[in-house]
């Protein structure tokens, strides 16, 4: 009772902030609003008793990720981006993406509570997961399971240091 | 609590190793020795992709599943694994010369085509979506990046932030489709989810078909197929010539063996749902692409248009979900690496620094000054076109006679169709080199050993596979998934 | 239900009393770095308001009460008023799964000595703590001036550098102690402290812990002499004394991390638990306060020099070598 009132209430605050991501003029405002949907979806993460991801999520996103975000748009001082552009140019686009998209996730909202889940239980309760401990049992999946995985990111994750740097730092030849 | 380490199968993943390896090997180099000429990389990776067909023909035969379940080696894996080896090798042989010609010639560049080519290799022998997934990103963000390599050209730069941006959008969809077969299966192994589907009989589960839906999208993007296709002319003119050369080869052929093992492992039982969209899916492909095709005037652009509708003939053979089907994609993509890399290798030979040539018109009259290219560049539009006796005539053949088969005259007839208007604007590029009087003075060629070589392996391939094609297709069709 | 209706009334007391000692501490901590370092230069420090200068505190608060409140013309308004907090409530909430002593009875009902114990304890420190970075950094941007801004980025950039090897440092401990709950890693010291085990990590914590909470040496972002006072000139009244006791709680939460960590949280002889550990706390204040009497500043290149060059590698390399002795070990 008390969880799902909870999931209510950080689920609309979710919804909202990230609603305002799109609809702030001023970056800056985007990036706290999109710094508020991270910390408020690590709630939701507390909620399904993934405690570690919570934490993570919390950690990498807002305390890591988001603050180059912000530094980047205070760095190249971005100002509102919307005078050049004529406003009325992509009037038809708009209107038909915003009524598309509503309807795609109609769609998919009602399609995800009138499934009969027929999934089969992992072993991993939330009573057994709180008895191990999550961050263990994180820990005991990435190593064992999922090690291939987890071990081809670093390729995808240097991969993207390499594209970055290129992109960003290499002096041109002549 | 107890932990035991499963067993670490490297065998399995060692050709995966090795091109990880040499990419880094070459990053190091690059670094450490500032003197060494770049074409020594190129070299080396091209020894090393080489040596990785070595090792993958030596696993030929055997089905493996490892990191429990995670990733496996079978025939339809391997046989992707030497289309991925075999347009990477083309592709650093096609490379060399035009690099240092564009001066973009940077270590960097080898190492990212070989961890595109890691990803793509992670994506055929994928087991589990996660694995999918993963390879699917080490490709694509590869593949960004060498999108936009010439960082002083700004078509270049635009060409790799529309792939980035629309790329990133689509990837939302297909973690989107994951999670929902996820939330429905409770597993992300492919092999448990089409277990979990036939036995519980949840083909009509609405979470599952908007899953699959979502993986549609998210697939259709990477391959390029109509609607999803807007993309692709934009970043192949972007982009520099060797990249899209890469891009229209290898990437596409890994999607395709993407969609071919989700689509044929895990969801056989939808296959009356999603069969009826990837009907209209390959319908609108074929016939958007051979149709736009027409009206480019730029080379580049419209083999980026020649390539959707090519993916719209994958698209019939998916439809028909048959071991026949499966067969003529893996033979049809094949052929379709040789004749297309080759077109690409003509156009950069003709290219020059500050002057690519890349309107069609550049082209006229190049049949009288440089005969061998004109006769080079013309089989492979044959060959595209689907002109006997080159490769892509069979390779079309078996993919319409796979759909007659399963029943699909329709779509068979529709294919014959686009194949038709398609000979219009293959044999305008011909024309042009033989009827039309040169505009302009032709810049001496940019030959070198290397892109000779790619010619010769790439005309070699097209006319081979084209009159002798029985050997391949026998290994196809002993790689097919068995469902 | 009576349990129920116990925990919450036992958690409320326990928050407000942690809440009420801290920012009480706060308040003194200012009065003792003005003593200490006072002492240190050979000068009484304040004297005049009560006792050796006791009330000063106290004269401090009520004179940035009844300050002026300004709000700069061209400052977005809704970032400036709302940076100070972010800039303190992550202060003052990692105190929640700081273990302050060991259990104790009262009739017959066993009581923690902390608010509440986690099994995420530290993450959950670094996480909250890594939030606090924007109220610095939004602090800067919105009061529209070059200088604050100037500070807001160094501050970020500094602390984002030195978060890495903070949370690296702590790693080698909880490789230990195999858990990341304050209570188990408390009563994993019952024998030996783990500065003992790790003699690096504590070091490379101590660094970055000050470079962390911005203080001499690395007291960049509010050097006065190039940045007039940092993220914080813009501000006045009550706002910048929040900023002021963000700062002094952030000092806290990282003596707290250290003592817990390394010198075996509330651990001692003869003493009460709860005493042993404010002494070791005010003995980490001390330290603190002891380097800003002593140290010049770094200049920015060789602080992220330092930071990126040297302490996250030395972190790293302390970590396998853990690796190895544990796997070696048993």
């Amino acid at each position: 009772m008390l969880e799902s009132l909870l999931f209510i209430i950080m689920g609309l605050i979710v919804i909202t902030c990230a609603i305002g991501v799109v609809f702030q003029k001023n970056p800056i405002y985007s990036a706290v609003f999109l710094i508020q949907t991270m910390v408020s979806l690590a709630v939701l993460y507390i909620l399904l008793h993934a405690q570690f991801v919570a934490a993570v999520q919390v950690m990498v996103y807002a305390g890591a990720v988001m603050v180059l975000f912000v530094f980047v748009i205070m760095l190249l001082n971005v100002q509102r981006a919307d005078q050049e552009l004529g406003k009325d140019r992509l009037i038809f686009q708009k209107v038909s993406a915003i009524f598309l998209g509503l309807l795609l996730f109609a769609v998919i909202g009602i399609v995800t509570v009138r499934s009969v889940l027929q999934g089969t239980k992992g072993e991993y309760t939330p009573e057994h997961m709180n008895e191990i401990g999550n961050t263990q049992l994180v820990g005991k999946l990435l190593f064992t399971d999922y090690v291939f995985p987890f071990e081809i990111a670093s390729i995808l994750l240097f991969a993207a240091i390499i594209g970055a740097i290129i992109l960003a730092k290499k002096e041109l030849k002549e | 609590m107890e932990i035991t380490v499963p067993p670490f199968d490297i065998k399995s993943i060692a050709p995966i190793i090795l091109v990880t390896i040499t990419g880094i090997v070459v990053l190091i180099t690059d670094v450490f020795l500032k003197k060494l000429p770049k074409e020594t990389l190129g070299y080396f990776s091209f020894l090393a992709v080489l040596i990785t067909g070595v090792i993958i023909s030596s696993q030929l035969g055997t089905t493996v599943y490892s990191f429990s379940n995670t990733f496996v080696v079978d025939d339809f894996s391997i046989f992707f694994n030497f289309i991925f080896l075999i347009s990477t090798a083309i592709v650093i042989l096609m490379s060399v010369t035009y690099l240092r010609q564009e001066g973009i010639n940077y270590g960097e560049y080898y190492t990212l085509i070989l961890f595109a080519t890691v990803g793509m290799m992670l994506m055929a022998g994928g087991a589990d979506l996660i694995t999918i997934f993963l390879g699917l990103e080490i490709m694509s963000i590869s593949l960004y990046v060498l999108a936009g390599f010439r960082r002083d050209r700004l078509d270049s730069n635009e060409a790799s932030l529309k792939y980035f941006l629309l790329g990133a959008f689509s990837t939302c969809f297909l973690l989107y489709g994951i999670a929902l077969l996820y939330g429905a299966t409770g597993t992300t192994n492919i092999n448990e989810i089409g277990t979990f589907i036939t036995n519980n009989h949840a083909y009509s589960n609405p979470m599952i078909i908007m899953g699959t839906c979502l993986l549609i999208i998210g697939f259709g993007f990477k391959t390029a197929s109509v609607p999803f296709h807007k993309w692709a002319p934009d970043v192949y003119q972007g982009a520099p010539t060797s990249v899209t050369a890469f891009m229209s080869a290898g990437p596409k052929a890994a999607a395709f063996a993407v969609f071919l093992r989700v689509f044929l492992v895990s969801l056989p039982g939808l296959e009356t749902k999603w069969s009826v969209i990837l009907w209209v899916m390959s319908v609108l492909t074929m016939t958007v692409g051979n149709v736009v095709a027409i009206t480019q005037t730029n080379i580049k652009r419209m083999l980026a248009y020649s390539s959707i509708a090519h993916a719209g003939y994958v698209l019939m053979a998916i439809v028909t979900a048959s071991s026949l089907g499966t067969a003529s994609i893996l033979f049809y993509l094949l052929v379709y690496v040789f004749m297309n890399l080759g077109a690409f290798a003509v156009i950069m030979v003709l290219g020059k620094k500050g002057k690519e040539n890349l309107q069609i018109d550049d082209y006229s009259g190049l049949g009288y000054k440089h005969p061998v290219l004109a006769i080079t560049m013309s089989i492979f539009m044959f060959s595209l076109a689907g002109i006997p006796p080159f490769a892509g005539f069979m390779g079309k053949f078996y993919i319409f006679s796979s759909a007659i088969k399963s029943g699909y005259i329709v779509l068979a007839i529709i294919g014959v169709i686009n194949s038709v208007i398609s000979v219009y604007y293959y044999l305008r590029v011909t024309v042009v080199m033989y009827m039309k009087q040169p505009v302009r003075e032709f810049a001496p060629l940019s030959l070198s050993p290397f892109i000779i070589l790619a010619l010769i392996i790439t005309i070699w391939g097209t006319i081979h596979l084209g009159i002798f094609p029985s050997r391949i297709i026998e290994f196809a069709q002993e790689s097919v998934l068995l469902p | 239900m009576l349990d129920v209706i116990l925990f919450t009334f036992i958690a409320i007391i326990k928050i407000s009393i942690v809440f009420g000692l801290l920012l009480l501490t706060i308040a003194y901590l200012i009065w003792i770095e003005r003593k200490v370092m006072a002492h240190m230069q050979v000068r009484l420090g304040p004297m005049r308001v009560g006792w050796h200068g006791l009330l000063q505190p106290l004269a401090d608060g009520i004179k940035l009460l009844f300050k002026e409140d300004i709000v700069p013309y061209k400052a977005s308004k809704v970032l400036f008023i709302m940076a100070p907090v972010i800039a303190i409530v992550p202060a003052l909430m990692s105190f929640a799964v700081i273990p302050f002593g060991n259990k104790i009875t009262i009739s017959g009902y066993s009581i923690d000595m902390v608010i509440t114990d986690i099994n995420i304890g530290i993450l959950f420190i670094l996480a909250v703590t890594s939030v606090g970075v924007y109220g610095i950094i939004l602090a800067g941007w919105s009061s529209s001036n070059k200088y604050s801004l100037l500070g807001g980025l160094r501050s970020s950039a500094q602390m984002i550098s030195y978060e890495l090897s903070i949370g690296l440092s702590l790693i080698g401990v909880l490789m230990i102690t195999q858990s990341l709950s304050l209570v188990d890693i408390v009563n994993a010291q019952s024998k030996w402290w783990f500065v003992l085990f790790q003699p690096i990590g504590f070091m490379v914590y101590a660094i970055s812990a000050v470079a962390e909470v911005n203080r001499c040496p690395f007291d960049l972002p509010e050097a006065e002499s190039e940045l007039v006072a940092g993220y914080h000139t813009e501000y006045s009244s009550m706002k910048f004394s929040l900023f002021f006791m963000a700062e002094y709680a952030n000092i806290l939460t990282v003596s707290a991390i250290a003592v817990t960590f390394f010198f075996g949280g509330w651990r001692g002889p003869f003493l009460p638990p709860v005493i042993w550990f404010l002494i070791k706390m005010f003995l980490c204040i001390f330290f603190f306060v002891w380097i800003r009497s002593t140290y010049p500043r770094f200049r920015y290149d060789q602080l992220m020099n330092f930071g990126w060059k040297f302490l996250l590698p030395v972190a790293l390399a302390n970590i396998i070598v853990t690796g190895l002795v544990i796997v070696l070990i048993g």
